[in-house]
């Protein structure tokens, strides 16, 4: 039977290692499974979150071979035979032990955002929405939130700017903007307390998302021109003026 | 116990899905203070993997539908055993549920003229089925949890209840680990509502996650309250099952929903032979006629495989039996022959990217080779009807860790309009319960410590058993004994075989840390496997008949008699005993409702049409 090798991070913040682990191979195995054979063999304290291991949860992101993946959509086949898989966890959060880390910043943002408030039912008492007009809110509805983005997008990960809310949270915030339903208005709040300002589009989330979001193109950059139009266009400034309605000529902070 | 971080709440719900947030929502919009505690994190509990749509007779799809018909088809689809009231209050509340839904940011796919569409699943007469694409389950927990977070509720997440405490005879608190630390932590509570889910972590080939390990079945039954129906475990007839790292991953009954059908390896739709007695004359009799129904032809009857779960399982068994089955022990769902790409990829998404993915076949061109898979348990703790209250005062259970609503056998789309009719209905009866009690409870310092030795134990065994290996074991023991299919012999010999492996589980030893050791975490949920693997068995064992999700062979008739009682299991003293519950009678209105023949029962001469508005 065909073996593969894995080397995996193991241990917590103050002391750590690569072990390297030897398993068995067969059809269709994901790295998830090697590491659960591993766990049942070899090293019964291997820590490693998971859920449901079919692509639904996002809970068993890490980094295979330095790319942020999940590790239950992984397939072993997919790398080269004869050299290590290398495991580890999630590099932009803090570290709990081997490839689990400390996740909750995220949910700690997520509540900071300001919850869907809902105009009125339609005469009938339902609410009329056409598919076309929710088909892009469906797509960022399909988030997973398995922090795959929040973990590579480089303001955080390369620059430590936490005042960013950072790819999931925009996916969100474009999802409730774009909700046909929403009455907020959310643009002040996304240049000053999410930041948006900070992302310069290198698309790297986009390119991590294991549910295949376009959060840059679709997201994140519809939103800026959003705020641009708001805040930093001046014949919108002018026509406000002599509209005499109060222009926000407010600096952004970023 | 001085130095035990301790928090208190009046109300305590333990499990974060569906039904443990709509309780924890409830809860805090009547003003008290609420804790929410969950296994994992939040927004990851087993409602995220729900699929194919949530049950409410909308309307919306096929005016003919109505709380009646819905109501109707759940308790025939349940063989008659589910708790009537239940049935009904479920049938009559989901509309508004699922309405409600929306006001809080779902976005369910839409009809033409803008409303909620609604999809076709097996043993519903109409369709009925809200839903988005089949990630249906992601959408609810997301919008609940979008919700929750801004009603003020505590919630304390990768944190894993291992011991209930009582008062006399109240709930009085829990006993709880964090995942991160493995520290202990105490909670004291007026009243606890149990929404942990279910059990399938004790089958071999599951669509269940790790933590259905059955922790609020074996909690509520060590506090002393019964459980009821735990003989009714439901095998999903479609599970993924090659290859072998797949196997058992769920695919959505929105399949056949969406036109999928069933084929042996002769290429025969072979679900034409085995249409059950009880539902002749509701289902196609032709491939002619099933495709007509499929063009929309509102004359033609539904195909068989839309028949219930429990029905397409056994006639996969038995296709297999036969020597008709696919090469790995199943047969073939194809959808590809019935619909075109584009329209498989946008209503089954998540099915194409898994067949593809992890499968290395495309269902748009391929048929998919699947097989049944265990799925749910519609036995669970006993609960009144109304206020969801077990027999233990204090103690609550909604969502699928509560038993009676489906019976023997349920529906899909039922489950996720359940958790939020009995989730709420738990969430406002606890706290009515909770400002009831005049004084707090108080929680008995030997049991923490006792509580705490227990839990600690693993870490100081002899070092001869494993868990991984102690939970394989048992997973093929149930699989084996107690499965699909069952007899007394067999039912007997696992019954032996769990003893067993109770005897090994007080031998398990882990190693490391208490820190995120997933090896103990094992140990643990093992002792609330077992519990809830006897409990299985043991009801097995003494319904002596077949009806819906329990077959045996010994026993291969449904008997009139046995429809009179569920089973009910107690545990006192250390042990087990197990008693005929008969059921409640069922008003004339109801019966008459179920008893009329198909056809006859229409939105027009049961329910007007401004009663299926009211409220909206």
């Amino acid at each position: 039977m065909a073996e593969a090798t894995l080397k995996i991070f193991r241990g917590t913040a103050e002391r750590s290692e690569y072990q390297t682990f030897s398993v068995p191979t067969y059809q269709g195995m994901v790295v998830l499974d090697a590491v659960h054979d591993i766990q049942a063999g070899q090293a019964p304290d291997l820590a490693v979150r998971w859920n449901c291991k079919a692509g639904k949860c996002g809970s068993c992101g890490a980094e295979v071979n330095g790319n942020p993946r999940l590790l239950c959509m992984t397939r072993m086949d997919q790398y080269p035979a004869g050299q290590p898989i290398v495991v580890e966890p999630m590099r932009r959060f803090p570290l709990i032990r081997d490839l689990v880390c400390d996740v909750s910043w995220n949910y700690e943002v997520n509540k900071r955002i300001k919850p869907l408030a809902p105009k009125p039912r339609e005469a009938d008492g339902t609410y009329r929405m056409q598919q076309y007009d929710i088909d892009r809110v469906q797509e960022f509805h399909k988030c997973i939130e398995c922090f795959l983005c929040q973990d590579v997008c480089h303001v955080m990960r390369d620059h430590g700017k936490y005042d960013f809310a950072g790819p999931r949270f925009m996916v969100r915030l474009a999802a409730l903007a774009m909700h046909p339903l929403d009455t907020v208005d959310r643009l002040r709040d996304l240049r000053d307390a999410q930041g948006i300002g900070y992302c310069n589009i290198t698309k790297c989330c986009t390119e991590v998302c294991p549910e295949s979001i376009s959060i840059t193109d679709n997201a994140i950059i519809p939103l800026k021109e959003r705020v641009a139009g708001e805040f930093y266009d001046p014949l919108a400034w002018i026509w406000r003026a002599l509209r005499g309605k109060k222009a926000d000529t407010r600096n952004p902070v970023h | 116990m001085d130095d035990l971080e301790t928090h208190e709440h009046d109300v305590i719900v333990i499990g974060a899905g569906g039904a443990g947030l709509r309780a924890a929502i409830e809860a805090s919009t009547q003003g008290v203070s609420v804790g929410l505690i969950c296994k994992s994190l939040l927004g990851k509990a087993h409602t995220v993997m729900a699929e194919g749509g949530v049950a409410a007779a909308l309307a919306n799809t096929d005016s003919r539908d109505n709380w009646q018909v819905h109501f109707r088809d759940t308790m025939r689809g349940g063989k008659m055993l589910n708790n009537w009231r239940m049935a009904q209050i479920h049938a009559q509340e989901a509309p508004e549920r699922v309405n409600e839904l929306e006001e809080w940011g779902a976005l369910f796919d839409r009809t033409a003229d803008g409303r909620i569409l609604q999809r076709n699943f097996g043993g519903h007469r109409y369709p009925r089925l809200a839903h988005v694409g089949d990630r249906t389950g992601l959408e609810m927990i997301r919008t609940l949890q979008n919700h929750g977070i801004h009603q003020g509720f505590e919630v304390y997440m990768e944190c894993t209840v291992t011991h209930l405490f009582k008062d006399g005879g109240r709930i009085a608190g829990a006993f709880a680990y964090w995942r991160d630390t493995g520290r202990f932590v105490l909670f004291r509570a007026k009243a606890i509502v149990l929404a942990t889910g279910g059990i399938g972590k004790a089958y071999t080939v599951t669509s269940n996650s790790w933590e259905y390990t059955g922790d609020g079945h074996a909690l509520a039954f060590r506090t002393g309250a019964d459980l009821i129906d735990m003989e009714f475990v439901q095998f999903h007839p479609t599970g993924m099952i090659w290859p072998p790292s797949v196997r058992g991953i769920l695919v959505t009954e929105g399949v056949r929903g969406e036109g999928g059908v069933l084929k042996n390896s002769e290429g025969e739709r072979f679900m034409f032979n085995y249409v059950p007695e009880m539902f002749q004359g509701e289902y196609a009799e032709s491939e002619e006629e099933a495709q007509r129904w499929l063009g929309g032809d509102k004359s033609a009857r539904r195909p068989p495989e839309l028949l219930t779960r429990d029905v397409v399982s056994r006639a996969i068994r038995s296709e297999n039996l036969a020597g008709r089955g696919s090469p790995h022990g199943g047969v073939y769902l194809d959808i590809a022959s019935q619909q075109d790409a584009e329209f498989i990829k946008r209503k089954l998404p998540s099915m194409y990217h898994q067949f593809k993915q992890l499968g290395d076949v495309d269902i748009t061109r391929q048929p998919m080779e699947i097989g049944p898979t265990c799925h749910y348990v519609m036995g669970g703790v006993r609960v009144d009807a109304e206020t969801a209250h077990s027999t233990v005062p204090g103690l609550f259970a909604c969502g699928e860790v509560a038993g009676g609503m489906h019976g023997a056998n349920r529906l899909g789309g039922n489950s996720l309009s359940d958790l939020l009719v009995f989730g709420r209905r738990a969430g406002k009866s606890a706290v009515e319960y909770a400002k009831s009690q005049s004084s707090a409870p108080e929680i008995d310092a030997d049991e923490v410590a006792q509580a705490e030795r227990e839990d600690l134990a693993p870490f100081e065994g002899r070092g001869d058993e494993n868990p991984y290996a102690l939970l394989q074991d048992l997973q093929k023991c149930m699989e084996t004994y107690a499965g699909i299919v069952r007899t007394r012999a067999d039912l007997q010999q696992g019954l032996e075989e769990l003893a067993g492996l109770q005897q090994r589980l007080a031998r398990v030893t882990v190693e490391g840390t208490r820190q995120y050791n997933p090896g103990w975490h094992y140990a643990l949920d093992l002792h609330n496997m077992l519990t809830v693997s006897v409990a299985i068995a043991t009801a097995a064992l003494n319904r002596e008949e077949s009806r819906g999700a329990h077959s045996r062979l010994d026993f291969p008739d449904s008997l009139p008699d046995m429809e009179k009682f569920n089973l009910t299991l107690t545990y006192r003293d250390g042990q087990l005993e197990c008693r005929r519950e008969p059921r409640p009678e069922m008003p004339d209105e109801l019966k008459q409702l179920i008893e009329v023949g198909p056809g006859e029962l229409t939105a027009d001469d049961v329910a007007p049409r401004f009663e299926r508005r009211r409220g909206f």
